[in-house]
């Protein structure tokens, strides 16, 4: 293995990205890319021999309420071959908060960008199920978003059947 | 979602709803399933009965607020979200506990890991009829809370780590308390594992039941003993060492199939580590103090509290505006009971956490589970969903 550090290979191989300053996140390796080069790079990092990110450990989103752009979708990658982490930002604005879908890349990125769009809001386009996971289906909101009051009661909804209106819908894609 | 259900009533497939509640499954899950007679044609896994907010709730205190709430996510093995959750705070303050706390942490954390894994096995166990080894292996449990019980004062509700320590040291004649409990649970386990590991019942419904291949385990996001029972080695105490486990002599089990019988064997296995990690950690343990000495983070004596104003001020700064952190992120790996445990900390530079986000190993387990079960027959729901073993608090949040 050569002296190249992680950083300096990922941007080697992505030149959209930026990296972001070692200090703010303790040593983690993390780089900031465009969203319209977020698949193509997903696929670059999961094949490239010398990524070879196997695992999307984790794909969560920070809400950073009063900057331009609002939010950041965050990807956590691990390789198993390399046994390295690298952390993966990608800025969504508010107005259109939508970032291409990494389920065909990693299959775990099902579930997570469902809690993503449940929680938050985002959607990923391209998903081939984007439903609600932790909420219900009839929630309207998105409540960890910091303009959400922690304290916020929602109204009671009417008691679904689940013969006449089974969840997921029939023939839910 | 694959096909999707005709309206055609004499079709053969049926649309059956198995919980939220039912009395085979641990845990508040519902399954929406389309069966082909007993088959499974299509299963769409349905969570979230027991999210309570936890990621909204940790953004409203202080870092020491959120200590308590870690213990709710696994509940089988509240110590080891605790030690996760301190390491992520610390990496991200920058500040690094003391010796001897670390190789308390290991041995509470080992000692949970050995619960977590006694609770899925008995529970594997006497969900398939075998319900005294069920009871063997929750009376070994009893006696490590026993000792949970004695460290922390709580069995379940632990609340034991904090910034940059643990809560007390070690109570007196604990190492040989620990070492004769685990004498008790070592005998309990080789008795189970006479009585499950070649017993006819066991081993047919549970080897070739579930299984996923390497790629398939990677691409779900699959940790702990569910990744490794389908042969790759990976555990985050050998992967990326932290605390003093890298001065431990322990191995990783694996399997090779990645079927339920498997899981079970690899559990299996890894208590046999854990006691010997955890026999070790009381060999090796210095003396000293258990948290670490710094007025910015950690909370003061309560002698000085009560006898000093300036130990006063600083207890009263601590509670109400919290320990300020730098502003950053950090994501931090553990092995938890059931696979990588993540926390992802954003820090404003405020005494309160900007973002908590836990990486939950049993969320991504479960999102795999309706490609496990698929063409599998309807029973083997329980012994596959129970081999996963989903921790409602920690997969719901």
């Amino acid at each position: 293995m050569s002296t190249e550090t992680l950083v300096e290979r990922v941007l080697r191989l992505l030149p959209g990205a930026t990296a972001v300053a070692e200090e703010a996140v303790r040593g983690d390796t993390v780089v900031v890319l465009d969203r319209g080069l977020l698949l193509e790079g997903l696929k670059t990092l999961r094949d490239h021999a010398e990524t070879r990110f196997e695992m999307l450990t984790d794909l969560t989103v920070v809400d950073y309420l009063g900057r331009m752009p609002r939010f950041e979708v965050i990807y956590q990658l691990y390789s198993l071959t390399w046994n390295h982490r690298l952390r993966l930002r990608v800025p969504v604005p508010e107005d259109d908060p939508v970032v291409a879908s990494a389920t065909s890349v990693w299959k775990a990125a099902n579930w997570a960008e469902r809690e993503a769009w449940d929680l938050f809001g985002i959607r990923f386009a391209g998903h081939p199920d984007l439903r609600r996971i932790l909420m219900y289906p009839e929630f309207t909101a998105h409540p960890l978003r910091k303009d959400y009051p922690v304290a916020r009661r929602e109204p009671l909804v009417p008691e679904r059947d689940p013969i006449a209106q089974p969840w997921p819908p029939r023939g839910a894609a | 979602m694959s096909a999707p259900m005709p309206d055609d009533p004499t079709s053969e497939i049926m649309e059956i709803q198995m919980g939220p509640s039912h009395p085979a499954s641990h845990g508040t899950i519902k399954f929406n399933l389309r069966l082909d007679g007993e088959t499974i044609a299509d299963i769409d896994v349905e969570i979230g009965y027991l999210h309570r907010g936890f990621e909204k709730m940790c953004e409203q205190g202080t870092w020491n607020h959120v200590f308590p709430y870690a213990d709710r996510l696994n509940y089988a093995s509240p110590l080891l979200n605790n030690v996760g959750f301190a390491l992520a705070v610390e990496k991200l303050a920058g500040v690094t506990a003391p010796e001897r706390c670390q190789y308390i942490r290991v041995i509470a954390g080992e000692i949970s890991r050995i619960t977590d894994h006694l609770t899925c096995l008995g529970m594997a166990a006497s969900e398939l009829g075998a319900i005294s080894a069920a009871f063997y292996m929750l009376e070994a449990r009893e006696f490590l809370y026993d000792l949970v019980e004695a460290l922390t004062g709580a069995r379940l509700t632990v609340t034991y780590c904090r910034l940059g320590g643990v809560m007390r040291d070690l109570p007196a004649g604990f190492a040989e308390r620990t070492r004769d409990a685990l004498r008790r649970v070592q005998a309990v386990v080789a008795d189970c594992e006479r009585l499950l590991s070649r017993n006819r019942i066991f081993v047919d419904r549970m080897a070739g039941i579930g299984a996923i291949s390497r790629e398939d385990a990677l691409s779900w996001g699959l940790t702990g003993p569910l990744l490794r029972a389908t042969g790759i080695g990976y555990d985050v105490r050998k992967a990326t060492p932290y605390l003093v486990y890298d001065r431990l002599d322990f191995v990783v089990p694996t399997g090779s199939r990645g079927d339920n019988y498997d899981r079970f064997a690899v559990r299996m296995a890894e208590i046999e580590q854990s006691i010997r990690i955890i026999g070790q950690a009381l060999d090796q343990i210095p003396a000293g103090p258990v948290a670490i000495n710094d007025p910015r983070h950690h909370l003061p004596p309560k002698q000085e509290v009560y006898g000093s104003i300036e130990g006063l001020m600083n207890h009263f700064k601590l509670v109400i505006e919290g320990q300020k952190v730098a502003a950053g992120e950090v994501y931090s790996a553990t092995e938890g009971g059931n696979g990588e445990l993540g926390f992802f900390l954003v820090s404003d530079g405020s005494g309160r956490p900007y973002r908590v986000r836990v990486r939950p190993p049993c969320f991504y387990a479960m999102s795999a589970l309706g490609h496990m079960l698929k063409g599998h027959m309807i029973a083997d729901i329980i012994t596959t969903f129970g081999q996963i073993n989903m921790i409602g608090g920690e997969c719901d949040r």
